[in-house]
């Protein structure tokens, strides 16, 4: 086997989490992800969905108890959320937040240059970076209006969702996680952001697309499948899983488990 | 209304606190006056300036009606108890002739400590666009543009050299907005005001350039009493800037200002304010004492008078800048960022007097506490009976960062005319956790965060200023909020 499908983006091993002092919420999560791969994790609702998108991406709110997550070689649970962000683990969140006052263009500049920073590189130049982040904005059917506007401040969901997805675009992470990224889409929306998201697939970087209904992965097609219930990883399969749980829905497959 | 406790935020704790990175000390031999007040005291500083007999009297005038005022105690602040008899009342940096010609001749310490405050004067100059009026130890010892804007008949000087050479106008307008009897702090400055700022811009005339004053203190223990008077004629307009950072110190230090702003017949006069004065250390020592009167009467028709300020320094902070609006149509605003960090305490807002027909006012107030500190808002909007069809409109936002601050907002409002329509709108928020991961896992980092939300939070105040200061104000606010992460 060659260096290449030997290592892997991110490796969990038997992780266990819960907001601090609270009840457990993951019980003992072990997933590897390799370049490439993108892994779909379906689950119904309070399964730890979030939980675990949120806990790998350093979310203080949570504790983690028990297990390992290196990534990229190192321990990722050492990292500080922004360091983890710089080295390329990007969360499209299920509820972008609002920050008043702040333009959108301004927002996306700051990240673009943590990102740049920590890889050495000088700050964007204005102009060229305008003419990047407004190719993005194209590609993802969007208004141009829509950089100069307070990020997400009044924002439709789709409209979040969208911008989530041209975050993710310019930044080009190694590790995205997704969570309910369909959520609150109209089907031109979910289209739109699946291509995006489509576009960013290459053989160096792995997804983690974390959905509820399995709509999502007829536009972004999954390598594996796993369902998540009650903070355990119950079942592991390839795409057809996903058609199985349509079918069956959470309880047959849990029941199955 | 008085802000809900919050449930404390310990990412944001040790962001806000930091240590003042502005502190130090110029030794510069000072010309000083021993601590005490008295009528000799005034007519020393009268006489040191060698200023005209009806001068002299207004400030004994003003002295003799001091004595018979009580200390205000209405503000929601708290404070040692002042000794005025503590207070140097004059120091005078040491010059060799009777003050510098150019900068050459100004004393090498002073030009080190703008350098070291990031106000390269010399390079200033050469900046072409901005005036500087410097104030040090309360005599102006360095002044530049002066032949531009005397071209334009547009005069641009130190307060001493206004009594000098423009009596006539100085006398008709000193005191005008800002009478002696006005307040305790007002009345205490009108008898013993060092120096500070005079200009005049003629009909018509608009000033081509910011008109700019760095003010610092210096000397030990002595207050400081600045005294500005703005007089924008028929037709003119002007943009007069206001700043200043100051060296760490020990005692407590009283600043009392005191500026006045006549605007005449469609005149427009901007007067633009970022303070960063020393708040003193986390336990509040040390800090200065600002209570200061900023007043603009906009006179004639169609007038224009607008108020921006960063306040982002001091102990405490004492501070209404207001406008009265006697022409008919004028207009008044008040744009404000004040910041509470650690054990300081702002207490500021505006006063909208409308007396004309159609008089409009608009005030945006954006107040941000931290750690222990304690933000007020308080504000009047007094409409007078015959002052048909006047409006207002109030906002007042406040931002909290942990649970130990507080915000507290005291909008007054008297109408005396039905046809008024006044607004108010508030809101109180606090930055989320939600907002600081959802940054953070974008790469910034925690500080960076904190900045570009408050930064969002203050933008409607940001955008009223003149570009260079802005990015100066959004510096200031940077080192007052961020902190020892990392
Ligand atoms: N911050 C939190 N505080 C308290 N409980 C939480 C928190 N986050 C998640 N939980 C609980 O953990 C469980 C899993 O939640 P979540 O990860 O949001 O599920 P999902 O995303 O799959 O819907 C739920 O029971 C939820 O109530
Ligand atoms: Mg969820």
């Amino acid at each position: 086997m060659s260096a290449v499908a030997n290592a892997t983006i991110v490796e969990i091993k038997d992780l266990h989490a819960r907001v601090a002092g609270g009840a457990e919420i993951l019980k003992g999560i072990s997933l590897t992800v390799k370049p490439g791969e993108v892994h779909a994790i379906m689950g119904p609702n309070g399964s730890g969905k979030s939980t675990l998108s949120n806990v790998l991406a350093g979310r203080t709110t949570y504790e983690v108890t028990q297990g390992t997550v290196r990534y990229l070689g190192e321990d990722l649970l050492e990292l500080d959320p922004e360091e983890r962000a710089v080295r390329g683990v990007f969360l499209a969140f299920q509820y972008p937040v609002e920050i008043p006052g702040v333009s959108n263009v301004q927002f996306l500049k700051s990240a673009y240059n943590a990102k740049r920073k920590h890889e050495g590189k000088p700050e964007a130049d204005a102009v060229e970076f305008l003419t990047l982040v407004k190719r993005k904005v194209k590609e993802l059917g969007m208004d141009d209006k829509f950089l100069s506007r307070a990020v997400n401040e009044g924002f439709s969901g789709g409209e979040k969702k969208r911008n989530e997805a041209l975050q993710m675009s310019l930044l080009e992470p190694k590790l995205a996680i997704l969570d309910e990224t369909d959520s609150g889409l109209d089907i031109d929306a979910l289209k739109a952001v699946a291509e995006g998201v489509n576009r960013l697939r290459a053989p160096d970087r792995a997804m983690i697309v974390v959905t509820h209904y399995q709509r999502l992965l007829d536009y972004i097609v999954p390598d594996f499948v796993h369902v998540l219930a009650k903070g355990k990883l119950v079942k592991s399969g390839d795409k057809s899983l996903a058609m199985e749980l349509e079918k069956k829905g959470y309880a047959g497959i849990e029941a199955s488990a | 209304m008085t802000a809900p406790t919050l449930p404390p935020n310990a990412e944001l704790k040790n962001v806000t606190e930091q240590a003042y990175q502005y502190g130090f000390e110029t030794a510069i031999e000072s010309d000083t006056l021993p601590p005490g007040l008295d009528e000799s005291t005034v007519r020393f500083i009268s006489a040191k300036k060698k200023e005209p007999e009806w001068l002299l009297d207004w400030r004994l005038k003003a002295y003799r009606h001091w004595l018979t005022l009580k200390e205000p105690t209405w503000q929601n602040v708290t404070y040692a108890k002042i000794d005025y008899q503590a207070i140097v009342y004059y120091s005078a940096p040491k010059s060799k002739k009777d003050g510098p010609k150019s900068l050459a001749d100004v004393d090498p310490e002073l030009l080190k400590t703008y350098d070291k405050l990031g106000v390269p004067l010399h390079e200033r100059a050469a900046l072409a666009g901005v005036a500087v009026d410097a104030v040090f130890d309360s005599v102006s010892v360095a002044t530049t543009f002066k032949d531009k804007l005397k071209s334009l008949g547009i005069i641009f000087c130190s307060f001493s050299e206004a009594v000098q050479e423009h009596p006539e106008l100085v006398r008709k307008y000193l005191g005008s907005v800002v009478p002696i009897s006005d307040n305790y702090f007002a009345a205490l400055n009108s008898a013993v005001f060092s120096d500070g700022s005079f200009v005049y811009v003629p009909k018509g005339v608009k000033c081509p350039m910011e008109l700019s004053t760095y003010f610092r203190i210096n000397a030990k223990n002595s207050g400081q009493f600045e005294r500005t008077l703005l007089i924008a004629d028929d037709d003119s307009h002007v943009s007069y800037l206001e700043g200043c950072t100051a060296p760490m110190r020990d005692e407590n230090q009283l600043h009392a200002a005191v500026v006045e702003l006549v605007a005449h017949e469609r005149a427009e006069i901007k007067y633009s304010t970022v303070q960063n004065w020393y708040p003193g250390d986390k336990e509040g020592k040390g800090g200065i004492y600002n209570f200061v009167t900023k007043r603009g009467a906009c006179r004639g028709f169609r007038s224009k008078i607008s108020w921006t300020q960063v306040e982002t320094g001091s102990a405490v902070t004492w501070k209404y800048p207001s406008c009265i609006l006697q022409g008919d149509e004028s207009v008044g605003e008040f744009y404000s960022v004040a910041v509470a960090n650690n054990r300081q305490q702002a207490d500021t807002g505006t006063k909208m007097i409308h007396i004309g027909k159609n008089t409009k006012s608009t005030i945006i107030s954006k107040g941000i506490s931290a750690g222990k500190g304690q933000n007020t808002y308080r504000g009047l909007v007094r409409v007078l009976k015959g002052a048909d069809n006047a409006r207002n409109y109030t906002q007042c936002d406040s931002l909290l960062m942990g649970s130990d601050c507080g915000a507290h907002t005291f909008p007054y409002v008297d109408v005396k005319n039905q046809s008024a329509q006044i607004e108010h709108e508030a809101t109180t928020s606090r930055i989320s956790d939600d907002q600081l991961f959802y940054c953070r896992q974008r790469g910034l980092s925690q500080e960076d965060a904190i900045n570009l939300i408050v930064n969002g939070f203050c933008k409607e105040v940001f955008k009223k200023l003149p570009m260079e200061f802005a990015v100066e104000a959004q510096k200031l606010l940077g080192v007052s909020l961020e902190g020892s992460v990392g």
